[in-house]
């Protein structure tokens, strides 16, 4: 804590507590944890909230605070400290000074409704909880705030044993940020030599390549030449504004190199493909052959607005167009999971906020790649252990979308070793975007010169500064504190309030968000359509004083969005924005003049031109070599108890209920959720898709899914990505999605495929990439499902203690169908005993990178090593077949169409045992299957026909009186009626003479849920 | 049949134009900002049942015309959400901000006759205020609280309620059963003291409770989500105006909203509506028959 300063107002201390005869509920969750996760005895917590009032209070005002701040009815409090019984140690946790405190922001305004007045700008309210132990001392209490209750890169700790406590007067310190530095700027020398040249990168954080740099020094020693530039005093090297402005504008994280990079592909026995721009080639390409099928056949293409803005759009009703995108996390969340997490997902909500005019925000997704909770091994320095990493993300993720008011559609978990060194935190948001804003197309937004350049919503602080280059790099302990932000859900819904009811006045003409890069970013971006922008950094609304104008420029502070005004609507938007208390502020205008000029004050900190800053970045050239990995099969026969293989694998974190975290998430505000994320009898199996109304008063709605295979990855990323897309369609139609109206989201994850010093296999992982890409094109061709937005994350490897954990290259295919009418939808539950069961798709013998192998591995006694892969990953990958999944999905369509389908589920992870056991766990039915008739069950081995990863499958019933007619649909397809539901309680599958699963529905439900009930 | 349910059953068998034209002069008033949520579900369930709603940015409503726009209403809701994060407690910065900036005009509202709603988050904040249990008229001294749930945190899962078929409450009227979502993480009740619990129930104010499968009210988890005592899920003023509820009927406005619908719809045609709208129903049509008696 910083001392005092004897200019600053005085500081009251509030502590509130429960009166003695309430429950005190957090602490005995603390206590449980203590218990169960430390393995340390307890005797009991109690918390205490505190609140520290820095402000000019009289003493009566500050009881009248007190006395609004206590519930009558439960709590009892007192300025300075609260009378206590005997404890052994007192954990205050804190914030850091600069870190967001949500809690302190409501607190103030709570104080200033309290005393009728406004209290200034040098007023603040500091929250912080106090723990207070019996029966445990103050060394197991440091290690109970170390390890569950605080992260030092955000809070600060203190312990205090009860007899100093008692002696010791109430702490009255508080975290402000107190900043000496008067703004300045400076001209950064750019060295003739290359190696100085690198270094001064590496030093400044500034993410860029020797190339980049020399383009850099070589734009501005021609630039110094240019009178203008001199006549705004500037020479011939950048300012820091200027250089930091370029680094953040040329990051991997805003401009993609490695998607746009010329890559020569090398791969045995075959002559090297040159590939110009995986992103234009496989995605747009992609996209445009859609498209291209689309108008030779004369339909109408459906997508509205892709890749350029900040989320995809695709046509819906002649009301709203559907907005889609999701974005990861990743690196934030390792350092501090909730805020990491709370940032990701406010952050993606501002996406399609910010997309055309903005579009109402409809459902958020989220899906995490963790290392096992129940991880035992060592764990490098510097990271957290991954149960606490998985609480806090989920913690994180589920108050950003219950405080904004926005229900969550998917959720799901995946789990590997190599998620140690980063979790994988994928985040997305479904939005309505009006067709008609004000007269005006919704979709399209450009600012023109002369509107003014407005920004709306939180202040600008030292939080997130290098955010965009940080995420550009390898995890390490050098990571910078101010890259933690905590995003404040409040401040942003405000916001949002306040704009939507801009945007229906229409009073501005184009809208982006703030994230990566801040006002350096959007700015930068919105810039190009009236050809430049002037702003004055002096004017922009700061948290505290001290920010250097190149801090204030690339700031990634949030909740923030940047708006062009037209001059005629300013002061209208200016007195909304007053009325509903958020903070706007006029930075300054777009213009024509070519350039991103800012100014600071009178002073000129960057004089840009738009053509360098945005088409000056070299283009980089890159090598990958392909190698087909070869891994072992498991040793030794199959297990010969099948049963009890599938109640082991239900109970595995791959295929386990997560429930006990999904219902910490609202998934049916707003009314228009159809088709929740658990289903069946109990609700407690999970939907293969989601399905939602977008507005009250029709039943047109959409429909919500996803594929991702990070296992299949080790084998072949092209069959990954192939199976994801398969996944994620497949998916789709078992909800009842239209065959013909699905979009695609890609997301990928890569460990750093750019070959260096410290990663000598990346051409390889470079290729991984490059067949992904072919990959995700051929699916996406095949089904006709464009591409309509994506992200990519592109240095998932940790060196935390001196340890490399890359992550398995993951590609995220999120899918947003469309429906009629919702009230056709289908779940996977079976409904009715004497229900016919159909298999549709062929079974192979595809067991390679599954979970059943990974099952053996550990079954063996094989463990996973540090940053390796699992044990047993096998040889054959599940591949698409499209000319065979194509014509099956179709009638499956029609077979929904007519309204044959009684439910519908499809085998992915796990294969057909799992999907069976879904739907029977579902419906609390049994079943009784025979697969001695499936034709199409290419496969001696039980395992397999049970296990396989197959794609392209189904696990369908129909009524019985439908059978036949369903059928005939399938004539000429793999379609094998396999046998019927049953009231038993049992599901039972044969194969002939043969049993190969005899199990109780209530024990896979037991085994399905048991795994992570407490985690 | 209870008295009140006689009354609205009376006013229903009105022709069903006159019965439009009388539930479309009531005047719904949704509030929305500063983090509450329900906002469109909310006015959507109104409209459903033939009042017309309008949302009211609670800001516009603390200045003096917003005082006077509360005048033009019948009916006020607090709905769901997370105002101010809930940060401080449930409902408490909100709540502290209409006490010192609307309290009078609340309480001028209700002694005129208005009709008010809280669910979840409004619910909260109603009792924070003191505006339940509303005791002798008086509706400013909290005699209650909705305190953390007991097994930490918020969850969203569907339970089941049965309503106190001798409540004065005008919501719930005629109404037996119900299953809605509850999502809170703050909703367990408890009176300030014994005596004001014993006479909560012995006034029919406990209207609705959480029940098991048997239909028992249960203090259980999960079928009570957050071991409120007795199983209170939502309670009335003693005139049976002011209901407030923790879980949501905003979240049943359609049968397809039911977790189970897609098993109901294989065992016969489903209901035509959500059953979480006859809540809003009674409300409205209690002032439209009060309006068409004028």
């Amino acid at each position: 804590m910083i001392p005092r300063d004897p200019m600053s107002p005085p500081v009251r201390r509030l502590e509130i507590g429960w009166k003695p005869h309430m429950r005190d509920a957090r602490g005995e969750d603390l206590a449980h944890k203590i218990r169960t996760f430390l393995g340390l005895q307890v005797a009991c917590v109690r918390t205490r909230d505190v609140y520290h009032i820095e402000a000019p209070l009289s003493d009566e005002e500050a009881r009248r605070v007190l006395h609004e701040f206590v519930d009558p009815v439960s709590q009892r409090g007192a300025l300075g400290r609260l009378e206590d019984e005997a404890f052994e140690v007192a954990v205050t946790v804190a914030y850091r000074p600069g870190v967001t405190d949500p809690v302190g922001r409501s607190a103030l305004v709570a104080v200033e409704d309290t005393l009728g007045r406004r209290l200034g700008d040098g007023a603040a309210v500091y929250s912080s909880t106090l723990y207070l132990f019996t029966g445990l001392d103050a060394t197991k209490a440091e290690r109970v705030a170390r390890e569950l209750l605080a992260n030092p890169l955000i809070h600060t700790v203190r312990i205090e044993p009860y007899e100093a406590w008692r002696h010791a007067e109430p702490d009255l310190s508080v975290p402000r940020v107190r900043l000496r530095a008067e703004p300045r700027v400076e001209a950064v020398e750019l060295p003739d030599d290359d190696a100085a040249l690198v270094e001064l990168s590496r030093r400044r954080l500034l993410a860029l390549s020797l190339e980049e740099l020399r383009a850099i020094r070589s734009h501005f020693l021609e630039a110094g030449k240019d009178p203008r530039r001199r006549e705004l005093g500037l020479g011939s090297h950048p300012t820091d504004v200027e250089l930091e402005c370029l680094a953040q504008t040329w990051s991997e994280h805003c401009k993609h190199k490695i998607f746009n990079a010329t890559i020569t592909y090398r791969e045995p026995g075959r002559a090297p493909d040159t590939i110009r721009s995986l992103f234009r080639t496989y995605i747009q390409g992609a996209t445009r052959e859609v498209e291209r099928r689309l108008r030779e056949r004369g339909e109408p293409s459906w997508l509205v607005s892709v890749f350029h803005d900040n989320a995809g759009v695709v046509a819906f009703d002649e009301r709203v167009h559907l907005v889609y995108k999701v974005e990861t996390h990743n690196s934030p969340s390792a350092l501090d999971p909730y805020g990491g997490a709370i940032t990701g997902i406010v952050g993606v909500n501002r996406d399609p906020f910010g997309t055309g005019l903005g579009a109402d925000l409809l459902v958020n997704v989220w899906g995490y790649c963790f290392a096992s909770p129940f991880y035992e091994g060592a764990l490098p320095r510097g990271l957290l252990h991954p149960r606490r990493v998985r609480e806090g993300v989920h913690r994180g993720v589920a108050d950003g979308g219950n405080q904004s008011g926005i229900p969550y559609g998917r959720g799901w978990e995946l789990f590997d070793g190599r998620f140690l060194g980063k979790p994988l935190v994928f985040c997305g948001t479904v939005g309505a975007l009006p067709v008609e804003v004000a007269g005006r197309p919704g979709h399209l937004k450009a600012a023109r010169p002369g509107d003014r350049i407005v920004m709306v919503g939180g202040r600008i602080g030292a939080d997130g500064i290098h955010g965009a280059t940080f995420s550009s790099a390898a995890l390490d302990e050098s990571a910078p504190v101010q890259v933690v932000q905590i995003g404040d859900p409040i401040t942003q819904k405000k916001m949002f309030d306040f704009l939507l009811e801009a945007r229906a006045l229409g009073l501005y003409n184009a809208i982006t968000d703030n994230g990566a890069g801040g006002l350096s970013s959007s700015v930068g971006e919105m810039a190009r359509d009236p050809g430049g922008a002037r702003i004055d950094l002096a004017r922009a609304p700061l948290k505290y004083a001290g920010l250097a104008p190149w801090e204030i420029l690339l700031s990634e502070s949030q909740e923030r969005m940047t708006l062009a005004v037209p001059p005629g609507n300013v002061e209208a938007f200016l007195e909304l924005a007053r009325r509903r208390e958020v903070e706007a502020t006029v930075l300054g205008e777009f213009t024509d003049s070519g350039y991103f000029h800012v100014l600071y004050g009178e002073r000129t900190v960057a004089y840009l031109p738009l053509a360098f800053l945005h088409e000056g970045l070299p283009e980089m050239k890159l090598e990958a070599h392909w190698q087909p990995p070869v891994f072992e099969e498991p040793q030794g026969p199959p297990p010969e108890d099948l049963s009890q293989v599938l109640l082991a694998m239900l109970g595995r974190l791959n295929l386990c209920s997560n429930e006990a975290q999904a219902r910490h998430y609202d998934h049916e505000v707003k009314g228009l959720t159809i088709i929740k994320p658990w289903v069946g009898v109990e609700q407690d199996v999970p939907a293969e898709a989601t399905v939602f109304l977008a507005r009250h008063g029709s039943w047109r709605g959409f429909v919500l899914s996803e594929g991702v295979h990070p296992f299949y990855s080790d084998l072949d990323t092209a069959a990954a990505a192939r199976a994801a897309v398969d996944e994620a369609v497949r998916r789709q139609l078992c909800a009842g999605a239209r065959f013909d109206r699905i979009a695609l989201l890609d997301n990928f994850c890569w460990p750093d495929p750019v070959p260096s010093a410290s990663n000598p296999d990346g051409a390889y992982k470079l290729a991984q990439l490059v067949r992904a890409c072919r990959g995700l094109h051929e699916a996406a061709v095949a089904y006709e499902a464009p591409l309509v937005s994506g992200k990519d994350s592109m240095k998932n490897d940790s060196l935390m203690g001196g340890t490399k954990i890359s992550v398995p290259p993951t590609l995220l295919v999120s899918a947003l169908g469309q429906m009629e009418d919702v009230r056709r939808a289908v779940t996977l539950d079976f409904k009715r005993a004497g229900d016919v069961i159909f298999l549709l798709g062929a079974t192979r013998e595809e067991l390679g990178g599954s979970e059943y192998y990974r099952y053996l591995g550990e079954r063996a006694g094989l463990a996973q090593p540090l940053g390796g892969v699992q044990p047993y990953v096998g040889r054959r990958v599940p591949d698409v077949r499209f000319e065979e999944t194509r014509p099956l999905y179709r009638a499956l369509a029609r077979a929904h169409g007519e309204g044959l389908l009684r439910s519908a589920a499809t085998p992915v992870r796990g294969g057909l045992a799992l999907a069976l056991a879904r739907s029977a766990m579902a419906g609390a039915l049994g079943a009784a299957v025979d697969l001695e008739a499936c034709a199409h069950l290419e496969t001696p081995r039980d395992d397999a026909a049970l296990f396989s990863e197959s794609c392209g499958r189904f696990v369908v019933t129909t009524a019985p009186e439908d059978a036949e007619r369903f059928a005939r649909l399938f004539e000429g397809l793999a379609c094998c009626r396999m046998g019927e539901v049953r009231a038993s309680g049992r599901l039972v599958v044969r194969r002939g003479a043969r049993t190969l699963l005899d199990v109780e529905v209530a024990a896979m439900k037991r085994a399905f849920k048991a795994t992570l009930r407490d985690v | 049949m209870s008295e009140l349910a006689e009354r609205l059953a009376r006013f229903r068998a009105l022709p069903e134009q006159e019965l439009a034209r009388h539930r479309a002069a009531v005047r719904a008033l949704v509030l929305t900002g500063l983090g509450l949520n329900c906002e469109a579900e909310t006015e959507a369930a109104f409209r459903m049942v033939g009042a017309a709603p309008a949302r009211v940015h609670v800001l516009d409503l603390l200045e003096p015309s917003g005082w006077r726009r509360l005048r033009e209403f019948h009916i006020l809701a607090f709905v769901g959400g997370f105002a101010f994060g809930d940060h401080l407690g449930a409902g408490f910065v909100l709540a502290n901000k209409i006490r010192w900036r609307l309290y009078d005009e609340l309480v001028a509202f209700i002694e005129r006759g208005g009709l008010v709603l809280g669910v979840c988050n409004g619910f909260q904040t109603m009792v924070r205020l003191g505006m339940l249990p509303g005791f002798d008229g008086d509706y400013r001294t909290p005699r209650a609280t909705l305190a953390p749930n007991d097994r930490l945190g918020y969850r969203d899962a569907w339970v089941r309620l049965r309503f106190d078929p001798d409540s004065p409450c005008v919501w719930t009227a005629g109404l037996e059963r119900l299953e809605l979502p509850s999502r809170h993480g703050e909703g367990k009740f408890l009176a300030a003291d014994e005596a004001t619990f014993a006479r909560l129930e012995r006034s029919h104010q406990i209207v609705a409770r959480y029940v098991d499968e048997q239909g028992d009210p249960t203090e259980a988890w999960p079928h009570n989500p957050n071991g409120s005592a007795g199983g209170v899920a939502g309670i009335c003023d003693p005139s049976g105006r002011l209901f407030g509820l923790m879980p949501h009927p905003d979240a049943y406005l359609y049968p397809q909203h039911h977790p189970q619908w897609t098993r109901r719809a294989v065992e016969g045609p489903l209901p035509t509506e959500g059953a979480g709208l006859a809540l809003f129903r009674n409300g409205v049509d209690t002032v439209a028959a009060q309006l068409a008696a004028t």
